[in-house]
């Protein structure tokens, strides 16, 4: 058994990470359990990346509230922890008289949000904001912006980790217990912990934690989403995230631009109970292309890259009707847990909102000494891609492996790997350097760096070529050697 | 800023050959920039044989024949950087290179592209199902286990019958790997007809046309593949499904040309080779840089690389010693059965070679180059694979003014 801890966090996606985060704020002892190898695997980094205005939920929810308060906040947070933001604003694209209608109603509930700037558009002035979307009119969103996922959650959870959290991957959770002491104790697969209080942020996994704290009837499903990759030499013609009219409880097939200068095509939205099943169907692909294509005709698959796939938890009713975040105490049945659920999107936009909403709740139970040593800033690792041509030059001289390019397409060097490998999580798998160095997500996908970065791990961790894992557990790359060496 | 003559970016089979002719035609100025340790490009990686039978009428493996050019290059004292990569090339020649050693511009004359080629990959061809690890391209399979000694693969199915996944299933199967098929899913295979005597015929490996990947399972590590067979439009038909358990799926489904330093440097590519529009000097639209070998077009053979190159180091000394080249009007057309001919321009005033390729199989044919409807070049075929590259030259005082060339197949 590990030693006492006061808070053990159930999940490590960004969610648990900005509740890991603003804990550390304060006198405790803090451990998140994470059962994947890394924080991001799951709907943390398997989304639009946006950060959203907070116009598309009613009027008085958590969703609209905390969106909001997200969105204010995403610029200091982004320059607090190092990661790349970009308030590049998003419009809504539409052509019929319903079709204004419906943004005229979605710009009047925006506003009693609290989402400031919205606009309905004409053709003109979207075409000055996006020259190739189509439309004949469009509900514009100044604030609404888009982020770096991997980094965002990788930021909160460094930044959790340098005040003092600990961080326990490849630790699934098979059951809770409560003592006659109070405390809880938390079994994994790879043994026992115990605390004062839990947090349920697991994600996908929310409504199964939920039954092991003893609060049971969370009905939780999943809306799988899949996406493609546009090549970055589409970037250019898409400056802000083009999507069409939304319904009520779905925003549509949207094109977005990612921060890093490709283009996302998706989601669809297939209503799953499989949280474990990533694959895309062929059918959806081909959709996604020509839905998207209407609002944004150029997604030609000369440019697909890759295509990913996400799953949003959503709370429903006994009706299937989508219901707003929950997130208590439920004293009666499980105290001092709080629960998380339903956190989909705008979970993205409301991470930290959503963790001092949390926290507070906490508060109004226990209190809570401030952490004199807290560190709110954290610095990621400099992108050689990214600088300037003096800069690049100053980098080298400082340090030669900057000068090693390693991945080709995006030009992550050989200093930006080893400080990936290095990275402060303790964080080994292939694609966790991938997260954090963007290597191996160009056009050519690892073509000519996969070899180098397994080479690298195997090397810089001290690791045997069969133990070098992609992404998830079992996820070998080498099966062994060709020849044994002499 | 250092100032060179003729800058070569690249130190593959088509860098080492425009090099070793720009050398043997007086050019000295030179500097090649290569990103690996070694001169030698991907054919480092090639250890199987059959290279250089029509450069050297003998048969070497891959690095055997990047040696034959590389020893000349260290003879010739060619100044030569690897492990240096080129972040730029910009339209008036000025190339940014990376390297330890810092951050360096060179100011050139010339400058040869000789990029190559990457990997059609998984993410291109949008296949669908779960993505764990275990599917490689034939290249990246095929590094792991000649140029780091891992082997990526026990139980493997292949999609595509390009020439690196036939010569995968070889070289998988000579190591103890159990290759259960390959599967094309055109109607004829993309690859040599000698590959697929000596790679798939020769280890009872059967090859499948008409047969392409729908699923692919597998969360972690790949588990099997899902395997239909596809109608005459290349769709999948449904019932016709079939389960392979395999840890391993390798890719051979086309070679794209790399061409992302050319774009940068102004170069305008022709949508159907995906490698730049030259002219019979193998220069682009941008004065003064030139380009050949896979970043040009993909070649069938090493051999066609290394003489295109050395074609176009003849054209680039002329630029150096001359400053300009003899403009190029007369412009290149196909038919539909041809997709494409390099150059697309040429001058009329000199001998040219042109290269091209069929894009289906065409039996008992002619082809056919004209100008004004008069027949000027030929080339009888028995029998035109796409898999081929196919050369016919045409003689210079044949050609009548600056009206346009058309190609075309007769049979």
């Amino acid at each position: 058994m590990k030693h006492l801890y006061d808070v053990l966090i159930v999940g490590g996606g960004m969610v648990g990470s900005a509740i890991a985060r603003e804990l550390s704020r304060y006198q405790l002892k803090i451990g998140v359990l994470e059962k994947n190898l890394d924080v991001c695997y799951e709907t943390s980094g398997r989304n639009s990346a946006v950060v959203h205005g907070g116009f598309a939920y009613d009027e008085g929810t958590l969703k609209a509230r905390l969106c909001v308060e997200g969105n204010q906040m995403m610029g200091d947070l982004a320059e607090e922890l190092d990661f790349p933001f970009l308030r590049c604003g998003k419009v809504l694209v539409g052509n019929t008289e319903e079709d204004m209608a419906t943004l005229k109603r979605t710009l009047i509930q925006g506003e009693k949000n609290g989402s400031r700037g919205l606009e309905i558009i004409d053709e003109d002035r979207l075409h000055e904001l996006v020259p190739a979307a189509v439309g004949k009119f469009a509900m514009y969103s100044p604030n609404s912006g888009i982020l770096d996922p991997f980094q965002y959650t990788i930021a909160l959870a460094e930044n959790a980790h340098e005040n003092g959290v600990e961080y326990y991957f490849d630790h699934q959770v098979t059951g809770i217990a409560r003592e006659e002491d109070g405390t809880y104790r938390i079994s994994t697969i790879q043994g026992d912990f115990q605390c004062r209080w839990v947090v349920n942020a697991a994600g996908l996994g929310c409504g199964k934690i939920s039954d092991m704290l003893g609060i049971r009837g969370y009905k939780i499903i999943g809306s799988k989403g899949d996406y493609i990759i546009l090549d970055k030499r589409t970037g250019p013609l898409l400056p802000m995230p083009v999507y069409p009219v939304p319904s009520n409880t779905y925003m549509g097939i949207h094109v977005t631009n990612t921060i890093d200068g490709n283009v996302t095509v998706g989601p669809n939205a297939d209503m799953v109970d499989d949280f474990e099943y990533y694959g895309a169907l062929q059918k959806n692909i081909d959709y996604l292309a020509e839905s998207a294509s209407r609002i944004w005709p150029h997604i030609n698959r000369a440019d697909y890259i890759r295509n990913y796939s996400g799953i949003l938890p959503k709370w429903v009713d006994d009706n299937g009707t989508i219901q707003d975040f929950k997130i208590e105490i439920r004293d009666d049945l499980a105290p001092h847990a709080i629960t998380l659920v339903g956190i989909e999107s705008p979970g993205l936009t409301a991470a930290v909102p959503i963790a001092r909403y949390a926290i507070n709740l906490m508060k109004e139970r226990e209190e809570l000494k401030e952490n004199p040593d807290f560190n709110p800033r954290r610095k990621g690792i400099v992108r050689f891609a990214e600088q300037s041509k003096e800069e690049q030059a100053r980098l080298i001289k400082e340090n030669p492996d900057y000068g090693e390019v390693i991945c080709r397409c995006e030009k992550v060097t050989r200093a930006e790997i080893l400080e990936a490998i290095h990275n402060p999580l303790g964080v080994s798998t292939m694609v966790g350097v991938k997260y954090r160095t963007r290597s191996m997500m160009g056009r050519c996908q690892g073509g000519y760096c996969q070899m180098r970065l397994e080479q690298m791990i195997e090397e810089e961790l001290g690791k045997k070529e069969t133990e070098v894992l992609y992404a998830r557990q079992g996820s070998q790359v080498i099966m062994g050697k060709v020849r044994e060496e002499e | 800023m250092e100032k060179r003559d003729v800058i070569i970016v690249g130190g593959g089979p088509a860098g080492l050959a425009a090099a070793v002719e720009l050398h043997n035609k007086g050019i000295t100025d030179i500097l090649i920039l290569e990103r690996e340790k070694h001169l030698g490009g991907i054919l480092r990686q090639c250890i199987h044989d059959g290279f250089g039978l029509t450069r050297f009428r003998t048969t070497l493996s891959g690095p055997e024949y990047a040696q034959r050019f590389i020893d000349e290059v260290v003879e010739k004292k060619i100044p030569y950087r690897t492990d240096t990569t080129v972040l730029e090339v910009s339209p008036d020649k000025v190339v940014t290179v990376a390297s330890r050693e810092g951050l360096v511009q060179y100011q050139a004359r010339a400058v040869i592209l000789t990029m190559g080629c990457r990997e059609r990959t998984r993410g291109a061809l949008a296949i669908p199902g779960e993505r764990p690890t275990g599917v490689f391209t034939a290249g990246v399979a095929q590094a792991y286990m000649n140029l780091y000694n891992r082997m990526p693969a026990k139980e493997v199915v292949i999609l595509g019958s390009g020439d690196i996944g036939m010569i995968m299933a070889r070289r998988l199967t000579l190591e103890g790997a159990h290759v259960q098929a390959v599967f094309e899913i055109q109607p004829i295979p993309s690859g040599l007809p000698r590959n697929i005597e000596q790679c798939l015929n020769d280890y009872n490996i059967p090859l499948y046309l008409s047969h392409t990947v729908t699923d692919v399972h597998g969360g972690s590590r790949l588990t099997g593949v899902t395997i239909s067979r596809v109608d005459e439009h290349l769709r999948p038909i449904p019932g016709t499904e079939k389960e392979y358990a395999c840890d391993t799926l390798i890719l051979s489904v086309g070679l794209i040309p790399e061409n992302e330093l050319s774009l940068d440097a102004g170069v305008k590519l022709d949508n159907r080779t995906k490698g730049a529009i030259v002219d019979e000097h193998f220069q682009t639209n941008v004065e003064g840089i030139f380009v050949a070998g896979n970043v040009l077009h993909v070649h069938d053979l090493v051999d066609f690389v290394s003489m295109e190159a050395e074609r176009l180091a003849d054209s680039a000394a002329e630029y150096i010693k001359h400053g300009s080249l003899p403009e190029c009007p007369v412009e290149i057309v196909t038919d539909g059965n041809i997709g494409h001919t390099i150059p697309q321009k040429i001058s009329g005033s000199q001998d040219v070679t042109l290269s091209m390729r069929v894009r289906s199989l065409i039996k008992n044919c002619r082809i056919v180059v004209k100008q004004n409807g008069e027949e000027i070049a030929s080339k009888k075929m028995k029998k035109a694979l796409p898999a081929e590259m196919i050369q016919i030259p045409v003689k210079a005082e044949k050609i009548n003014g600056t009206q346009k060339l058309e190609v075309s197949v007769e049979c």
